[in-house]
């Protein structure tokens, strides 16, 4: 008996960052699918990515007021705000679409530092507080522990979300269009269905989830003036480590990446900044082949 | 006959810009030579992109990488143990060749797109770290107050900007001739190959990631030359230095430039870089908007600058563009 009170006991102090990590993976699976679903379908390496979360961050910032009505109407605005970016975006890349990544990276790159620059001109320089629905404010007790209500649910709210993406995907025509254009999409195309709606939908539906991410995540990774770049860099490595097609696999190197960030720095905090590097470099170092090679194929 | 007297003009006209660069420092102040010695390292980091991208193939958005590895060593070197310019020099490229080398099991197994997104992942990873690992590096706050630097033993130490800027000047130009001579070689004449078309080059028993694993070093070292060439010109850097913008400047610098080309790419980093930094000084808060709205407008008009950068990204079907039907010819060389 002794000993398992004592085992609880070591397990304990790190169930709190343990549960952080499931949150900050939910979220970064759900801003990294869409950047994944870019890059699958529309073969396009969207670097303006982390921009349509920072828009779905600044208007949770902008719209929440501590009522359920303004949560609502901040994802509502931002999923919008985020999906018309992204159709922007796709209309951007038209007159480029046959050409190569190169210059597709060096636009959406130049559509970023234009975008977060008028996001800093029109929200201010300094990141703004976000509140959170009043009744979500407090803390809830788990295994003995406090934690924040607010987390929860975004873990729950997440899980539904993943969920959701995942039928989507397999089940629904939609679905079905998406994961034929990943492995062909000059089959896809005889089947008339035109490339360029395929673009601009994937970058909406990448949109959209950004700006859904964007608004819901804003307590956990709010917006501010390096946020861009660091959703783009956490859903790089999501993307690098997941491999490509699989929801199975962005979903677990999403999980992984958030319990690195948490639970890693809880762990371990001098080596906290090598984490992330390290678990890439061992990743890609057992299966780049295999990963280089599904990659080359798509 | 006439690639002579095109080879001819070219060779007269760096011989005028290299001129230019030598008097430059007495024609401007001394801000805008402490700007030319910054846009001179820049410019060689520039140099090994090209060298990753346009040569091997393998488009990289992450040389800070090296660059900063380059730059912290010389640092720390130049605070704490020599202030020679040579030991600096050697030690930095030394960092961004080991930094390159750490990282070649994940860039060379890897083609295209996936290169950008690895390279870009490992330099921001990079920033990141500069910025925690505070005993080192100073975190945030960066390094300062490296002492001036003097080229050789018994040399002095190099006191005004006209100094500093002429020492990064002799050493880009050294550097850029050994890789102009490297690229000459046969060891040139496989990366071109293997990035025309890699599967003759191994089919007639060229071991392809040997080869890019070998440039991708080559080039981690000279962007880490690089980095102890910043720490000469600021005496000062921070991890700010080193940010995916900065590589993403690079690279349109070189896309501009042509990326097949050394001095092409030389000519867009320095075009480049220069561009942003006046920005900056006249532009103050707004220059990131122009600055996007400038890669934006650059991949909508120069089409054929961006063309010429094929690394291995467009599709095999697609027409092969005109100036480089000469370099098609470099599989056959090789074999031959």
């Amino acid at each position: 008996m002794i000993a398992v009170a004592a085992g609880t006991n070591r397990i304990d102090p790190y169930l709190i960052p343990a549960l952080d990590g499931v949150a900050y993976g939910l979220l970064v699976f759900v801003a990294a699918s869409g950047l994944v679903f870019c890059f699958g379908v529309a073969n396009i390496l969207n670097l303006a990515h982390g921009l349509l979360y920072a828009i779905g961050g600044y208007t949770a910032a902008a719209l929440l007021d501590g009522g359920w009505v303004s949560l609502a109407l901040a994802l509502g605005v931002g999923v919008l705000a985020a999906a018309a970016a992204g159709v922007l975006l796709a209309g951007l890349l038209t007159p480029i679409a046959t050409g190569n990544h190169l210059s597709q990276a060096l636009l959406t790159f130049g559509v970023a530092l234009a975008g977060g620059s008028l996001l800093v001109a029109g929200f201010g320089p300094d990141d703004p507080q976000v509140q959170v629905p009043a009744a979500l404010e407090g803390s809830v007790v788990v295994a003995g522990h406090r934690y924040a209500a607010y987390r929860l649910v975004f873990i729950v709210v997440a899980a539904v979300l993943a969920a959701a993406l995942y039928l989507v995907v397999r089940r629904t025509r939609a679905g079905m269009l998406v994961r034929a254009a990943v492995d062909d999409p000059e089959m896809v195309a005889c089947l008339g269905v035109s490339p360029a709606w395929i673009r601009a939908g994937v970058l909406a539906a990448a949109g959209a989830l950004a700006g859904a991410a964007g608004v819901l995540g804003a307590p956990i990774i709010g917006p501010g003036t390096d946020t861009a770049d660091t959703v783009l860099l956490l859903s790089l490595v999501v993307v690098v480590l997941g491999g490509l097609g699989s929801m199975a696999g962005t979903l677990l190197a999403a999980l992984a990446i958030g319990e690195i960030q948490t639970l890693g720095v809880a762990l371990m905090p001098s080596a906290a900044p090598f984490l992330l590097f390290a678990a890439m470099a061992a990743v890609l170092a057992v299966r780049a082949r295999g990963l280089a090679g599904r990659w080359s194929a798509a | 006959m006439r690639s002579g007297v095109i080879r001819r003009a070219r060779a007269g006209i760096a011989a005028l810009v290299l001129a230019g660069l030598v008097v430059a420092p007495w024609v401007v102040d001394d801000y805008t030579t402490a700007i030319l010695a910054r846009t001179l390292a820049l410019a060689l980091v520039g140099v090994s992109v090209a060298l990753l991208t346009g040569v091997a193939g393998m488009p990289t958005l992450g040389q800070t990488a090296p660059y900063a590895a380059g730059a912290y060593a010389c640092a720390v070197v130049g605070s704490r143990i020599s202030d020679v310019g040579v030991v600096q020099l050697v030690v930095a490229a030394g960092a961004g060749a080991l930094l390159a080398a750490i990282t070649v099991p994940l860039v060379v197994h890897a083609r295209g797109v996936i290169v950008l997104m690895i390279t870009l992942a490992i330099g921001e990873l990079v920033v990141i770290v500069l910025g925690r690992w505070r005993s080192v590096t100073g975190g945030t706050d960066g390094l300062a107050g490296i002492p001036a630097v003097r080229p050789f033993w018994g040399l002095p130490a190099l006191a005004n900007d006209q100094a500093r800027y002429l020492y990064a000047l002799v050493v880009v130009a050294t550097l850029i001739g050994a890789v102009l001579l490297l690229l000459r070689t046969r060891a040139g004449l496989v990366l071109r190959a293997g990035r025309d078309d890699e599967t003759r080059l191994r089919a007639s028993g060229h071991r392809v990631p040997l080869h890019l694993s070998g440039a991708h070093i080559a080039a981690g070292a000279i962007a880490g030359a690089a980095g102890s060439l910043l720490v000469v010109a600021q005496q000062y850097i921070s991890p700010a230095d080193f940010g995916f913008d900065t590589s993403a400047l690079l690279l349109l610098g070189v896309v501009i430039g042509g990326t097949a080309s050394v001095g092409g790419a030389l000519v867009g980093a320095a075009l480049v870089i220069a561009a942003r930094d006046w920005l900056f000084g006249v532009l103050p808060g707004h220059a990131p908007l122009v600055l996007g709205a400038l890669f934006v407008a650059t991949v909508y008009l120069l089409p054929t600058g961006v063309n010429q950068a094929r690394g291995r990204l467009r599709p095999a079907q697609a027409p092969a563009p005109q100036p480089a039907a000469a370099e098609q010819a470099t599989v056959a060389e090789v074999r031959r």
